[in-house]
């Protein structure tokens, strides 16, 4: 392999520089060592980065969205109104926002999938699984919270039935839906709240996750695949992370970044039924809009609620199908557990068949929720 | 001494202020009287709501229960005939300090008004009995404030109420005036705001005819009947040289244009000296007046606006098809509209140098609307452009990097 | 590793023409950043409340002393009474939407259409009109004229 000898001179100096005060050659030797594997499912490496990415335009527009966005029940929508007619590519900035939040937690579903079917949880890397999990929520918790910023009419309805679900839980429910409504009702009091959630709270937490989810890759390497376990080592193709596999990330990353861009230009306001244009300010006073919907990453539990009868042996319906879905998404969080077995054998066939049914059962909720008429 | 008071006490009950209430007239009438009869209908009338009984129209002794004992009571009144109710109802109603006593605020002229009218005349001067009196428009033993929506003289009521005869052609036919008002109403302007769009500033029968005073207006006096709502329309006609043409000529202003019951929304064809317009009823080209030249001009004048308006809606609706933002476009084309509306009033001037300030004024901004969604739909298609350029540098970048990590990777 | 001038040249070149291609990638990036950071001339997103870009002695000169504005979708009309004092009201007729005006001659806001007319606070005294205008606040600081909408 030819070396790379374009980093030039004021770099090489500049790098000197920093090794003088802090002695960081060793940590660069061991940096430099890592490799990643080359195989037929390589590609999947490449979701991980590709979320990051995301989650960084995110962060960038974000900030930029709060030099004019201001939370409240009075403000928040003019702000916003205001931000994507007066201020100079003020739209671009909010469509980039809104197509990166979605293509992000798209990115995230993909990257758990693959992580799941190629078994990439197992030991010793259940903390990556762990901490990833935790990002996937944060992530569809920033998806919710945001969504109620702009208090438009789509988005009022939508956090009320959100959060109204939410206070259905047994118990806890009530307590739960107050606190996250600031309220019995959803008021500008919510705006606040979600508003802090979303810009402080959950960046806050998000990163923490993110940084150990990132030392636990660095620490332990890429995970290989189980039939290379009985591969001698000649056999098993490497490439570089620094600058190989960073150069691919650069790569894929262009090409992300110019999709979003397209989208962005092209459709500002979304497609189809994934949309966000602003439309009317929210009024609690006004019949609903006819179809209400959550966004599209919540809409498998949303239809496969609608689907319960009222009761299901002596338990309240949507009591039931709450259950099932805590069970579900527990058995699914705990994988690493049950699978811990490096080979292939019975109990895996049997987890990848539940991966299979999750995943189905996700795509089909979903496009039933989107395709067959709402009554 | 004990026994004399309580006897005292005893008969002084007997003929206490309770017993002055007893009103037998509504306690026997409604034993023979059907559901909706006089009796049981009263409490709905404003009379019995201010606390007036039976007696204190058709006199007579309300504490006795005997009939013939009634007609022979003080004062018995009994019911009047068609001729007599103006005067029946007028006892009271002209009586000023009577009525100062139960509603200061009511006029008490309507008797004097009643014999100006039409109806009046005829009652009083042939004894017609066919015509209007009080209780035919204003029912009996159920008046209703004219306020109250179920009332027969509320403004949404009026033009049926006063229909029930003048629709009637069989009833009217010896009377030799058209039965044609109340169809006609109801297709007017007029008639659908009020009827339809319960828009109760809308004229009844009543706000152009009088309702005590009822006649039609005169043929001079139309404009300022029209002209109450319609003042700025009727004070440019007064300043325009149709004024005095029509006063020499007896013509009816407003009517001969517009006319008087089928009020229908102005067109722009109305203007012109095609065969559409209304000029062309009186105007030829060379009559020695400016009237044709006139009418031509103000009628380009509407058209371009007009046009130029309906231009600049089409670009606005691009710009806004396209997802650009055009609140403000649209705020300024409501301002064209409102110049077309002005514009379009100031034809009662018959005068082109007034119109064609307000004319130009909406062209001015109807062409700020149209160059406005223009650039509008110009920044569209630089916001394709720019992501044209942005692709076209990532691309470039894409192949820079496929080439070094090829290169790398040698 | 010896190599040949060309590579050199080549490489160089490519190195030369990829930072280029970078530099205008950041270029592309930046500039909409920046000019999005650059407040529009209209200032802030409330329409609570306006600055008026005309001052009294404008407003006087007026031949009807009045003067529109819009404040967010709203039209307003600011004008002098005969006492000198500074008032606004919405200006949309609440009978048919026409546009009202000022009558310094009599006194009264009037509408053209159905000569509906309002007194100076905004309330429906004859004609049409079911309900009154909106009254809003005006505030003279210095020379500036501020419009707000009283908060419900």
């Amino acid at each position: 392999m030819a070396k790379d000898r374009s980093e030039s001179s004021l770099i090489k100096a500049g790098y000197r520089w920093i090794d003088e005060r802090l002695k960081i050659d060793a940590l660069v030797e061991y940096m430099s060592g890592k490799v990643v594997p080359r195989h037929g499912h390589s590609a999947f490496y490449y979701l991980g980065g590709i979320t990051l990415f995301l989650f960084c335009v995110q962060v960038v527009t974000g900030i930029l969205l709060l030099m004019y966005y201001r939370p409240g029940a009075d403000s928040a929508y003019e702000s916003v109104r205001f931000l994507i007619s007066e201020v100079t590519f003020g739209w671009l900035i909010r469509s980039i926002h809104s197509w990166s939040a979605n293509l992000m937690i798209f990115a995230a579903f993909l990257h758990m999938f693959t992580v799941f079917f190629t078994h990439a949880y197992r030991k010793p890397r259940e903390l990556t699984w762990y901490t990833g999990i935790g990002l996937m929520g944060l992530a569809m918790a920033f998806g919710f919270s945001g969504y109620l910023l702009p208090w438009n009419q789509l988005s009022f309805f939508a956090t009320r039935v959100g959060t109204g679900m939410a206070g259905s839980i047994p118990v806890i429910g009530k307590q739960l839906m107050i606190i996250m409504r600031g309220g019995e009702e959803v008021t500008g009091a919510t705006i606040g709240r979600f508003f802090g959630l979303h810009v402080a709270i959950l960046p806050a937490l998000f990163t923490g996750l993110l940084t150990l989810h990132l030392i636990f890759i660095q620490r332990q390497g890429m995970s290989e695949p189980i039939a290379w376990a009985t591969k001698r080592p000649e056999e098993k193709k490497y490439m570089k992370f620094f600058p190989n596999f960073i150069y691919r990330d650069a790569l894929v990353w262009l090409i992300v970044l110019n999709i979003l861009a397209l989208l962005a230009v092209v459709f500002p306001d979304g497609i189809g039924v994934i949309h966000w244009a602003l439309g009317i300010k929210a009024d609690p006073f006004a019949p609903p809009p006819d179809v209400i919907r959550p966004e599209w990453y919540f809409m498998f539990a949303f239809q496969a609620l609608k689907f319960l009868p009222g009761h299901v042996l002596y338990i309240e319906g949507e009591l039931f199908g709450m259950t099932i879905f805590a069970v579900g998404g527990l058995l699914w969080i705990l994988v690493p557990y049950f699978n811990r077995h490096p080979a292939m054998d019975n109990r895996s066939k049997w987890i990848v068949g539940f991966g299979v049914f999750i995943l189905v059962f996700i795509i089909a909720m979903t496009l039933i929720g989107y395709l067959v008429k709402q009554v | 001494m004990l026994r004399t008071i309580i006897t005292l006490s005893f008969l002084s009950v007997l003929i206490s202020p309770v017993h002055a209430d007893v009103n037998n007239c509504i306690t026997c009438h409604q034993e023979w009287e059907d559901n909706d009869g006089p009796s049981f209908k009263f409490s709905r009338d404003i009379h019995s709501q201010n606390g007036l009984g039976c007696a204190d129209c058709h006199g007579g002794d309300p504490t006795l229960d005997d009939m013939d004992e009634v007609r022979q009571s003080k004062n018995y009144r009994g019911v009047p005939d068609h001729l007599q109710v103006p005067d029946f109802c007028a006892r009271c109603h002209s009586d000023a300090s009577y009525m100062h006593n139960h509603n200061p605020s009511l006029p008490v002229d309507q008797l004097a008004k009643y014999k100006t009218s039409v109806h009046g005349q005829r009652l009083f001067g042939l004894g017609d009995k066919k015509v209007a009196n009080c209780i035919s428009c204003h029912t009996v033993h159920e008046i209703g404030d004219a306020k109250m929506p179920h009332s027969s003289t509320h403004p949404q009521n009026i033009p049926k109420t006063c229909a029930h005869c003048h629709a009637d052609a069989k009833y009217m036919a010896e009377y030799d005036i058209p039965t044609n008002q109340y169809d006609d109403y109801k297709q007017s302007v007029h008639g659908i705001a009020l009827l339809v769009d319960n828009d109760l500033g809308a004229p009844a029968c009543n706000d152009c005819h009088g309702n005590h005073g009822a006649a039609p207006p005169g043929v001079n006096s139309l404009a300022a009947v029209c002209g109450v709502c319609h003042a700025l329309e009727a004070q440019l006609f007064d300043g325009s040289p149709h004024k005095a043409a029509y006063e020499e000529y007896d013509i009816p202003m407003c009517e001969i244009c517009h006319s008087n019951h089928k009020i229908l929304k102005p067109t722009d064809a109305m203007i012109g000296s095609s065969d559409t317009a209304v000029c062309t009823d009186c105007h030829a080209p060379d009559d020695g007046t400016k009237g044709i030249y006139t009418a031509d001009s103000i009628k380009t004048l509407i058209r371009d606006l007009v046009e130029a308006r309906d231009s600049a809606s089409v670009v606005l609706e691009d710009a806004k098809a396209k997802g650009m933002m055009t609140v403000n476009e649209e705020f300024l084309l409501k301002d064209v509209n409102q110049s077309l509306i002005q514009t379009r009033t100031m034809v009662h001037s018959f005068d082109v140098d007034s119109v064609a300030p307000r004319a130009e004024d909406g062209l001015a901004k109807a062409d700020t609307v149209r160059v406005n969604s223009l650039n509008l739909i110009d920044e569209y298609y630089f916001r394709r452009k720019g992501l044209g350029i942005a692709t076209l540098i990532i691309t470039f970048l894409v192949i820079m990097l496929y080439i070094r990590i090829r290169r790398l990777e040698r | 590793m010896r190599m040949s001038e060309n590579n050199i040249t080549r490489r160089s070149f490519l190195d030369w023409i990829t930072d280029l291609g970078v530099f205008a990638l950041l270029g592309s990036i930046f500039y909409p950043v920046i000019r999005y950071l650059i407040p529009p001339r209209t200032g802030e997103a409330t329409k609570n409340q306006i600055k008026l870009k005309a001052t009294r002695e404008e407003i006087a000169a007026e031949p009807q002393k009045a003067k529109y504005f819009k404040m967010g979708r709203l039209l307003g009309i600011i004008f002098i009474t005969d006492s000198g004092e500074l008032k606004a009201l919405t200006a949309t007729c609440t009978h048919l939407d026409c546009t009202v005006q000022n009558r310094p001659d009599w006194g009264i806001i009037w509408c053209a259409c159905h000569n509906g007319k309002y007194d100076y606070d905004g309330n429906n005294i004859s004609g049409p009109p079911p309900r009154p205008l909106e009254k809003l606040i005006v505030n003279e600081v210095g020379g500036d004229i501020f419009i707000s909408r009283e908060k419900t």
